[in-house]
């Protein structure tokens, strides 16, 4: 194999494996923007993970897979949504009551199916497909054009989601309730419908990153298949300051270095494998230190995350 | 046309309603719980009773649970209190646990009478610094603390692995990847039945419950979590008061690595939370940050816990008790709201009722 296809291969499976969590930062980032942190990232793959799983082995119908694990996903969200936005309930607990919540349904949802098998027709739904003469493209072919659906499906939903918050009226209502529920209350929009519908697309996709681990990546069953991977979703939403589109840069490049991880280790140069596995989170912390030290306007967490939103009586 | 409204409660509701809004919603969430077990096929009363019944016949496992939440929710609360979200518990418990066994691999020879207080302090201060890290993030460029402990739990479990995996991996282990065992010296000893933990955890709810009731300094972490500018005003040195406030919370994050790591483990691994830093944040909060009642809700949520183990052995998954900790505290945060909003319905033409 030469160093040209090498290196494309590598990128492939760096895309490969930065998808799930892309999926994840964008629905977090959704979440985020309306002021709503949620730790519940891993709870919500989990569930999707476990749901998509087990109606894939039941159908065989990739497409109702996905919309499954996307619709556990959004039922874990629309709990945690109902108990923050409509209850006021406090943000961190609920988040990390759902993660918990999420792993135990996921693990009982699993322990129903540890003996099934993704059937053929979701196998090859989901596996790469060569795109016709772009394939062809030196590095370039292997790392974009030989991908499965779900790839694509991220990226296109994370420009989507740029599109979305930044270009549209929506997105402008979002952004005015993620910095002041209050004023944006007080200027008419509908602060507890967006906040519903942004957590809620946020947990589908979730639930879709989870399944893409448990559908596309494994055959069989596998208890905890997120492995984390939610969490370093949240610390990426940080690191990609809450922009989808560089969210697609931290969601390969934690795939790249998940992926050189393993090659080092057939190398001569030895760093410790843990080591590798800390860079993503003092990469966020730097990433904080710095947007609160420029104070640059577009890259500043929202204003008003992790706060309730209460409208007095007027 | 009739309408309901909500307004925030002028005074919050009596305390005997409080209590009772709080376990009507735990009852609320085990019926709720019952019913799903029955349609699901499982006798909702044998996995109860199955469940009541593990502190009898595992206090020593329940108690093992009970030591390392109480002691990492004390450590959250102080930090809660003062509106300093701590949610890096979990990497403070594993940098005690570090401290505490870097002094025990290196000194293992000293007698327990001082090798185990030598422990003690090296777990606090490792947690400490991990908890102060963030404290001091944050008092010099205002990055949010929550971000910041969380992110600091994953670093130092890379951490505890990298150790486990390379520098302190016990060439005696036969390539499974693991660190030596402590000297007998650096364990702590039973008392009862149960390794001593558990009276240094009734110590610590002791001083804790005193220090935040009854000192000025914990009047002042209540103040500057009521208002950090009232507390600037009133000439506090809130930056000081954070920060000592912070170490005490790593510190005791640290001191549950140090008794996990000293008389469970004896010995670390980047496992040996299992996530039990994080579930204190959800019985420290449960709990309302108030000492006596975080060792009661460690108590009853270390029996869900330990109980997954009897369950399994019934052929009823362990996740079930993941799911019931989910399910009562989505009521209890769902109960929060009766508590501190009070519900008007005006009627089509009387005046206002009030439903709450």
């Amino acid at each position: 194999m030469d160093i040209i296809e090498q290196i494309g291969l590598f990128l492939q499976s760096a895309v490969q494996t930065g998808t799930p969590i892309l999926f994840a930062i964008v629905g977090g980032i959704l979440c985020e923007k309306v002021g709503h942190m949620n730790l519940g990232v891993e709870g919500m793959m989990l569930m999707g993970a476990a749901l998509g799983f087990t109606v894939a082995c039941a159908t065989g119908n990739p497409l109702l897979a996905m919309l499954a694990a996307g619709g556990a996903g959004a039922a874990g969200a629309l709990i945690y949504a109902f108990i923050t936005v409509t209850l006021r309930g406090n943000q961190v607990v609920t988040g990390l009551v759902l993660t918990i919540f999420g792993t135990g349904v996921s693990g009982l949802i699993g322990s129903f199916v540890s003996d099934k098998q993704i059937p053929q027709t979701v196998r090859e739904a989901f596996s790469p497909m060569e795109i016709p003469l772009l394939s062809d493209i030196p590095i370039l072919g292997d790392a974009l054009f030989s991908q499965d659906i779900y790839v694509w499906l991220g990226l296109i939903i994370a420009i989507l989601a740029y599109f979305y918050l930044n270009k549209t009226k929506l997105g402008l209502y979002v952004r005015a309730i993620g910095e002041n529920p209050g004023a944006a209350d007080a200027s008419g929009i509908n602060v507890t419908m967006h906040k519903y519908i942004n957590i809620l697309i946020g947990g589908f996709l979730c639930g879709l990153g989870g399944a893409y681990l448990s559908t596309a990546f494994l055959t069989t069953w596998q208890d905890n298949v997120t492995a984390g991977a939610g969490w370093i979703a949240v610390a990426l939403i940080i690191f990609s300051t809450w922009n989808p589109l560089k969210a697609i840069f931290a969601a390969y490049l934690f795939g790249m270095l998940r992926g050189l991880n393993y090659k080092m280790q057939g190398w001569e140069i030895q760093i410790p494998s843990q080591l590798l596995t800390m860079l993503p989170y003092i990469a966020t912390i730097v990433v904080l230190i710095f947007i609160a030290m420029r104070k640059k306007k577009e890259n500043q967490p929202p204003k008003a995350l992790g706060e309730s939103y209460f409208r007095e009586e007027r | 046309m009739s309408r309901i409204s909500i307004s925030k409660r002028k005074r919050s509701a009596s305390a005997v309603a409080d209590v009772l809004i709080r376990i009507g919603a735990i009852v609320g969430a085990l019926l709720f719980i019952g019913i799903v077990l029955a349609i699901m096929g499982y006798d909702p009363i044998n996995v109860y009773g199955k469940i009541i019944q593990t502190p009898f016949k595992r206090f020593g496992g329940v108690m093992n649970y009970t030591i390392m939440l109480t002691t990492l929710s004390l450590g959250i609360a102080i930090a809660f209190r003062m509106k300093f979200w701590n949610i890096g518990a979990e990497g403070q418990f594993y940098m005690g646990a570090f401290g505490a066994a870097a002094v025990a691999l290196s000194m293992g020879d000293l007698p327990p009478i001082v090798l185990l207080p030598l422990m003690f302090i090296a777990g606090f201060i490792c947690g400490g610094i991990w908890a102060v890290i963030p404290a001091l993030i944050k008092a010099k460029f205002q990055a949010s603390e929550t971000l910041v402990t969380l992110m600091m739990n994953y670093i130092a479990i890379a951490f505890i692995s990298y150790l486990q995996y390379g520098p302190w991996k016990d060439p005696a282990a036969l390539g499974a990847a693991k660190v030596p065992n402590f000297s007998e010296n650096a364990v702590l000893p039973e008392v009862l039945g149960v390794h001593s933990g558990w009276i240094i955890m009734l110590v610590l709810v002791v001083i804790m419950t005193i220090v935040l009731k009854y000192t000025k300094f914990g009047y002042q972490v209540d103040v500057i979590g009521e208002s950090e500018t009232t507390a600037k005003y009133a000439g506090m040195n809130t930056v000081k008061i954070m920060i000592i406030a912070v170490i005490i919370s790593g510190g005791l994050c640290g001191l549950a690595g140090f008794m996990q790591a000293s008389a469970v483990e004896k010995s670390i691994t980047d496992s040996m939370s299992a996530g039990l830093g994080f579930t204190a944040v959800i019985t420290a909060w449960l709990a309302k940050l108030k000492p006596p009642v975080i060792l009661v809700a460690s108590f009853g949520f270390s029996i869900l816990l330990q109980s997954g183990n009897s369950l399994q052995l019934m052929k009823i998954p362990s996740s079930i008790t993941e799911i019931m900790q989910g399910v009562i505290i989505f009521f209890v945060l769902a109960s929060e709201f009766f508590i501190n909003y009070k519900i008007t319905w005006h009627g089509k033409n009387s005046g206002a009722k009030e439903a709450a």
